[in-house]
C-alpha cells in the first residue's frame, strides 16, 4: 500500500539501508510501534496539517525557544517539532537505564578522583595530560569534595542507535545540559493534541522530572544547611537563549530564578535579595559557565556572577550544581576513556558502547585518519553544535582537503570516528512520512540517589539523509516514549 | 519574593502608565497647537517637552518642533526612553523576565500590545492618524490594568504592581498640571482668560477627566477647582491624593503580610496626611509650581525609599 | 630569623560604596622554614567568611563589608620565624598536581621574545636549567619601578626590558612553561635589609617544579632563591590569581584610591 488519500502506508516508512526503529532492517513492524501504525494510517492528510499547525501555535504561545548547550544561534527561533513519537519498549529502556546510570556514576567517580588523589592517572589508565592540562580542569576546586561526592548532578548523555540492541554514546554532558524543557513541553503538547494515543499506549510519564530534580538538588545541600534547603536557579539573564528553560524549571520546581545581581555574599553564606530582606541560599543550580561564576576567583570581568561565591562554596556554605570543574569529564578527548572509568571505579563492564574514536594527537591514529578521511567523521575536541565538523561521506572533495590541512596543522585538536548508520524513526515530511535519523539525550539526575526519568530529548535530522541533528542545522525534536511493562 | 521580581512588576506598571501619559501628552499638545496663542506653536510644544524632561533629547535629534517629528518622538522613537514604543517594549520585557509571576491573561495583554506595536511600526506613517494612535495606547493600558485586576493573585507582587501604577500616575499628573500652569502661562494676567479656559479644558480632556470634572464641580472652570480636582479630590482617579492614598494602602498591605513596617510606610503616611490637611488656598499661597515641584521631589524620594526597603534586598 | 610584618592596605572611595567583598591569601603558608608566632588580619567593618585551605595549600579567607563605607583598611600584623630552605618548598599540603601549572594565562602568554629568551639557555639538569632561566630573566628585565603597571604582561615587560618583581615572575613563569617546566606565581613578603639590597617588601617571585625536589622558588628580581628573609603567602597561575587581596566593591561608580604600607622588620621586639 502506498501513499493514499486517507493516510500513509507502512512501506513508505520502511527503509532498507539501516535500522529503522519502526520497521527494523527487514521492514517488519516492530512491536513498540504497533499502535502507531494504525494511528498514522488512520490520520487524514488534512488532520495532520491541522495538528501540525496546532502544535506550532502551542509552542509559539508558550514562547519556548531553545538552544542545546553551545549551539548558539537566534534565541527567538522555534525548533521544529515532529509529531511522530519515538518509542522504546520497557525492556529496551531498562537496558538503557542501567547503562546510563552506570556511566553517570563512573563520570562522578572520575571527577571526585581527579580533584582528589588522581588514582586513575597514577594507575596509568588515562594520560595525565588529558586531565590536568585540560582547560576544564579547575585547580580552584582541587582537594574539595562537594556534598555527597557529586560533581555532575544532571548528566546529559547523547546516545545513538545502530541496531535493535546496539546503542552508542556519542558524547557526555556533565556541566549544564539543556533541552529538558523540550522533553517536558513535547509531552504536554502531544497529550493535549492526541489524548487517544495516551489511552491506547501505556506510556511512562515524564512530568515528575521537576520534582525529582528538586529532590536531587535539595539532597546535595551543604552540611551547614539546617532545615529545608533553599534551592535557586542561577541564569545569565533573560537574553540567554535557554532562558525559557530556566524559567520553566524554576516555575515547575517552585524555586526562585535568580541572576547574579540577585545574590550576594555576606560572612559565611550566600543570600538572595528579597522584599523581606536577605534570604539564605543553600543550593544553586547554575546555568552559567564556570568562568563567569565569581569575578574574585575566575574571570574578573564577569558581570553575571556572584563575587565571593567560590570562597563560600569551598568553605561549605553553599552547593553549586554542577560543581565548578565538572567539565573535565566531558570533553571529546576524555570521552574515549569513559569505558575505562567504568571498569576502574565500578569494576563493571560498560553497558553502553562508545563510538570508536581515533585521537588525532597520536601519530598512528593520525596516519590512519588521514588515510581514510572520506569515510570518517572528524570533530574538534572542544567544539560542539555540529560546527567545525567533517562528515566524510557527505563532504565535498574540497571540504575533505580543507580538513586534511587542519588536521595536519593541529592534530591534537581533533578526534575522528567512523560514520555510524544512525537509526531512523518515521517522521512527518512534506510528502508524507519518511525515515529520518535521530539521537537521544536522556537526563540522569545524581544526588543522594541516582534517578532517570523514562524519556529524554529525541532530536531528529529533518533533512533527508542528514546525520546532523543539531537544531542550528536543520534538526527538530520528537516526543520520546517509554512504554510501561 | 525575589527583590528583582518585585522590581520588574513595579516597572511593568510604571512603564505602561508612562506610555499612557506619553499618548495623552501627544493629544494635549496637538489640540493646544490647533488654536492660535500668544506664544506661538513652537513654544507650546517646547513647554510640554520640557515638563516631561524630554526637551533636550528632542532638540538634539530633530531641532524644531514639527508636528510629525513630535509624533515620532513621543510615539515611535526608541531614542526617547519615555516614548510609547520604548515604554511598551520595556514593560513587555519586564513581563517576559517575570513571566511565571504573571497570569496568562496579564502576559497576553502585555504581549499583544507589543506585537501590535510592531505592526504599527511597519505601517506607513501617513496612514496612522494621531487619535487612532492615542486611542490604541489607552485601550491597551486599560486592558492590562483589567487583566491585572481580574486575574492576579492579591499577593505582594500585586501590591508592588499597584505601587508602580500609583507612583507613576501621581508623578505624571503633577507634571501635566505643572506644564499647564507654569510653563504655558507664565504671565499672571492670562489666568482666567478665555484662552486659559480652553487650555484647562484640553488638559482635563487629556486626563480623561473632562466629564468627571463637570459632574463633580459644575459651573465655570477655574484654576482653583482644577487644582482641587487634580490634587486634593479623593474621587478623582488621577489626583495626587488618590495616588498617594493608593501607595499608602498597598504599602500597608505589604507591611501586614510581611509582619513588619519599614521607613517607607511612615513616609507614605506623612505624605498622605499632608495632602488630607491641605487646602487649595494654601497651595496657591505656596505657589502651584512650587507645590508641584515639591510633590514631584517627594514622590521620587518615596520611590527611592521603596527601592531601599524592598528592591535592594538588603533591608534587615 | 624573626620577621615582623606590618602591612596596611587602604581603599578609599570617592563615593561611598554599598558593600565590598574580598578574598584574601594573607596567611603564611604552612611549610618548612616558616613558623607563625602570631598573625592577625583585620578588615575595618568587615565580617569574615569561613576560611579554608585550597588545593594549592593556601589559606583563603573571604571578607564582606556592609556599606555604605568610603574607606576600607586591611591590616596584617604578625611575627614569623623563618629558616633558609635554599628555596625548596617542603611540607606544604597540596592536591593540585604540578602538571596543572603548565597552563598559559594572558599575563604569562608566550611571544617570540619570551620563547627566544627561554630557548637561549641550556642545561643538562632541570634544576640547573631553572637557575639559568631565572638568570636570563633577571638579565633581560632591569628593575625599574613605574615602568610597568598591574596589567603589564610578561611579553610587554620583556619588550620594555624594564619592570618590577611581578614582571620578573611572569616572565620566568612564561619561559619555564615554554621549556615544559610547571611554574607558578608566588606572593609574599621580603625583609629589606639595611643595605637596601632587596627592593620590595610586598614581594612576588616564581616557583618552578623540579622532579625529585618539588617546587623551588626563584626570585629573578633579587637574583636569588627565597631564603630566611622571605615569607610565603600563596600561589597561582599569575599575579592576578595569586593576589593577596582580590576584591570588588558594589556601586556607585566613583574614583577609587589605593594606599599600601608595608614594613617587614627583624629582631626581638
Amino acid at each position: 500500500m502506498g501513499k493514499s488519500a486517507r493516510g500513509f502506508g507502512v512501506d513508505s516508512i520502511g527503509r532498507r539501508d539501516g535500522f529503522d526503529e519502526m520497521t527494523g532492517t527487514g521492514g517488519d513492524l516492530r512491536q513498540p510501534y504497533a499502535r502507531l501504525q494504525d494511528w498514522v494510517q488512520a490520520m487524514p492528510v488534512e488532520l495532520r496539517s491541522l495538528k501540525q499547525a496546532e502544535a506550532e501555535a502551542l509552542f509559539r504561545r508558550i514562547g519556548i525557544t531553545f538552544a542545546v548547550y553551545g549551539e548558539g544561534g537566534d534565541p527567538d527561533r522555534l525548533i521544529p517539532f515532529d509529531m511522530f513519537p519515538r518509542v522504546f519498549s520497557a525492556a529496551e529502556w531498562a537496558r538503557l537505564e542501567r547503562g546510563i546510570k552506570q556511566r553517570a556514576r563512573a563520570l562522578n567517580a572520575f571527577l571526585v578522583d581527579v580533584y582528589g588523589r588522581g588514582e586513575i592517572v597514577r594507575a596509568g589508565r588515562i594520560p595525565s595530560r588529558l586531565v590536568y592540562r585540560n582547560e576544564a580542569y579547575e585547580k580552584e576546586v582541587a582537594g574539595f569534595v562537594p556534598p555527597k561526592g557529586v560533581y555532575s548532578h544532571i548528566v546529559g548523555i547523547d546516545i545513538v542507535r545502530t541496531g535493535p540492541d546496539r546503542f552508542h554514546v556519542l558524547e557526555d554532558n556533565c556541566r549544564t545540559p539543556s533541552g529538558v524543557s523540550y522533553m517536558l513541553e513535547s509531552r504536554e503538547i502531544m497529550m493535549r493534541m492526541f489524548p487517544d494515543l495516551f489511552r491506547e499506549n501505556r506510556i511512562e510519564p515524564v512530568d515528575n522530572y521537576s520534582e525529582v530534580l528538586r529532590r536531587t538538588l535539595a539532597s546535595v545541600a551543604p552540611l551547614k544547611c539546617d532545615g529545608d534547603p533553599n534551592v535557586v536557579i542561577l541564569t545569565p539573564g533573560h537574553y540567554n537563549s535557554a532562558y525559557y528553560e530556566h524559567s520553566l524549571l524554576a516555575d515547575l520546581m517552585g524555586v526562585d530564578l535568580v541572576e547574579g545581581q540577585d545574590l550576594f555574599v555576606e560572612g559565611e553564606y550566600v543570600y538572595a535579595r528579597t522584599t523581606e530582606g536577605p534570604k539564605r541560599v543553600d543550593v544553586i543550580y547554575r546555568r552559567i559557565d564556570d568562568a563567569f561564576l565569581d569575578p574574585l576567583c575566575f574571570r574578573p570581568d564577569s558581570m553575571v556572577g556572584v563575587p565571593g561565591l567560590m570562597d563560600v562554596y569551598r568553605s561549605g556554605g553553599v552547593s553549586i550544581c554542577s560543581a565548578p570543574g565538572a567539565g573535565v569529564a566531558d570533553d571529546k578527548a576524555v570521552y574515549t576513556y569513559v569505558p575505562e572509568m567504568v571498569r576502574f571505579y565500578l569494576g563493571e563492564e560498560p553497558l553502553l558502547e562508545n563510538v570508536q574514536t581515533w585521537q588525532c594527537g597520536k601519530a598512528e591514529d593520525l596516519a590512519y585518519v588521514l588515510d581514510r578521511l572520506p569515510e570518517l567523521v572528524v570533530k574538534e575536541v572542544h567544539g560542539s553544535g555540529g560546527y567545525g565538523m567533517l562528515v566524510g561521506p557527505k563532504a565535498s572533495r574540497e571540504e575533505v582537503e580543507r580538513f586534511r590541512a587542519l588536521l595536519t596543522a593541529d592534530p591534537g585538536n581533533y578526534i575522528a570516528q567512523p560514520t555510524l548508520a544512525l537509526s531512523t524513526v518515521p517522521t512527518f515530511v512534506e510528502e508524507g512520512v519518511a525515515p529520518r535519523h535521530v539521537d537521544l539525550r536522556p537526563y540522569c539526575l545524581v544526588g543522594e540517589r541516582i534517578e532517570l526519568v523514562p524519556g529524554g530529548l529525541t532530536r531528529v535530522a529533518l533533512k533527508e539523509g542528514s546525520l546532523v541533528v543539531n537544531s542550528s542545522q536543520g534538526g527538530g525534536v520528537k516526543d520520546t516514549w517509554v512504554l510501561a511493562e | 519574593m525575589l527583590s528583582r521580581t518585585a522590581e520588574n512588576l513595579y516597572w511593568i506598571a510604571r512603564y505602561m502608565e508612562r506610555a499612557d501619559t506619553a499618548a495623552r501628552l501627544l493629544e494635549v499638545g496637538s489640540r493646544i497647537s490647533l488654536i492660535p496663542t500668544a506664544h506661538g506653536y513652537r513654544s507650546e510644544w517646547d513647554s510640554l517637552l520640557q515638563a516631561t524632561g524630554m526637551a533636550a533629547g528632542f532638540a538634539a535629534k530633530y531641532g524644531d518642533p514639527v508636528q510629525r517629528n513630535l509624533e515620532s518622538w513621543l510615539f515611535f522613537d526608541r531614542d526617547n526612553p519615555s516614548s510609547v514604543a520604548s515604554c511598551i517594549t520595556a514593560a513587555r520585557e519586564n513581563g517576559r523576565i517575570v513571566r511565571t509571576a504573571l497570569t496568562t491573561q496579564v502576559w497576553d495583554a502585555l504581549n499583544t500590545a507589543f506585537q501590535e506595536l510592531k505592526q504599527l511600526e511597519r505601517e506607513e506613517r501617513s496612514r496612522l492618524d494621531l487619535s487612532r494612535l492615542t486611542d490604541w495606547v489607552m485601550r491597551h493600558a486599560a486592558m492590562l490594568r483589567g487583566a491585572i485586576d481580574a486575574t492576579l493573585l492579591r499577593n505582594d507582587g500585586f501590591n508592588f504592581l499597584n505601587i508602580g501604577y500609583y507612583l507613576e500616575r501621581g508623578d505624571n499628573t503633577a507634571r501635566l498640571l505643572d506644564v499647564k500652569y507654569y510653563v504655558l502661562l507664565p504671565r499672571v494676567e492670562f489666568v482666567g482668560s478665555g484662552l486659559d479656559n480652553y487650555q484647562w479644558t484640553t488638559l482635563l480632556r487629556a486626563m480623561g477627566a473632562h466629564r468627571a470634572f463637570h459632574w463633580a464641580y459644575g459651573g465655570e472652570v477655574t484654576a482653583a477647582k482644577i487644582a482641587h480636582f487634580l490634587i486634593l479630590n479623593p474621587q478623582s482617579p488621577r489626583s495626587l491624593i488618590t495616588c498617594v492614598g493608593g501607595i499608602a494602602n498597598h504599602l500597608a498591605r505589604i507591611a501586614k503580610a510581611y509582619g513588619r513596617e519599614t521607613p517607607v510606610q511612615a513616609r507614605a503616611g506623612d505624605m498622605l496626611a499632608g495632602l488630607e490637611g491641605e487646602t487649595v488656598e494654601r497651595v496657591f499661597e505656596e505657589g502651584l509650581h512650587e507645590y508641584l515641584t515639591r510633590f514631584i521631589g517627594e514622590a521620587a524620594a518615596l520611590g527611592h525609599a521603596v527601592h531601599e526597603a524592598y528592591f535592594s534586598g538588603e533591608m534587615r | 630569623m624573626l620577621l615582623h610584618v606590618d602591612h596596611v592596605t587602604t581603599y578609599r572611595y570617592e563615593a561611598p560604596v554599598r558593600s565590598a567583598v574580598q578574598s584574601h591569601r594573607l596567611t603564611p603558608s604552612l611549610c618548612e622554614g616558616q613558623r607563625v608566632l602570631d598573625w592577625e588580619v583585620t578588615v575595618t567593618g568587615g565580617t569574615p567568611g569561613a576560611g579554608f585551605r585550597d588545593g594549592a595549600g593556601d589559606f583563603v579567607q573571604g571578607w564582606t563589608v556592609a556599606g555604605p563605607v568610603s574607606e576600607i583598611a586591611v591590616t596584617v600584623r604578625g611575627r614569623v620565624e623563618t629558616r633558609d630552605t635554599a628555596g625548596v618548598l617542603r611540607g606544604l599540603r597540596e592536591s593540585v598536581p604540578p602538571e596543572a601549572y603548565l597552563r598559559e594565562t594572558p599575563a604569562t602568554a608566550l611571544d617570540r621574545g619570551l620563547r627566544d629568551l627561554a630557548l637561549s639557555v641550556q642545561a643538562a639538569d632541570r634544576l640547573d636549567l631553572c637557575h639559568q632561566l631565572a638568570g636570563a630573566v633577571a638579565g633581560a628585565i632591569a628593575y625599574a619601578p613605574g615602568a610597568t603597571h598591574a596589567h603589564t604582561t610578561a611579553a610587554e615587560a620583556l619588550a620594555l626590558a624594564e619592570g618590577v618583581c611581578q614582571d620578573h615572575a611572569h616572565a620566568l613563569i612564561a619561559c619555564a612553561r615554554a621549556q615544559d617546566i610547571p611554574a607558578r606565581y608566588v606572593s609574599g613578603y621580603l625583609f629589606a635589609d639595611a643595605e637596601g639590597a632587596a627592593q620590595e617588601a610586598a614581594h612576588a617571585w616564581a616557583e618552578l617544579h623540579v622532579p625529585g625536589l618539588g617546587w623551588v622558588g626563584f626570585d629573578p628580581a633579587n637574583r636569588c632563591c627565597p631564603d630566611a628573609r622571605y615569607i610565603r603567602l600563596g600561589s597561582g597561575f599569575d599575579a592576578q590569581a595569586a593576589a593577596p587581596i582580590r576584591g570588588i566593591a558594589r556601586g556607585p561608580a566613583g574614583r577609587e584610591a589605593l594606599d599600601v604600607r608595608v614594613a617587614v622588620l627583624t629582631g626581638e621586639q
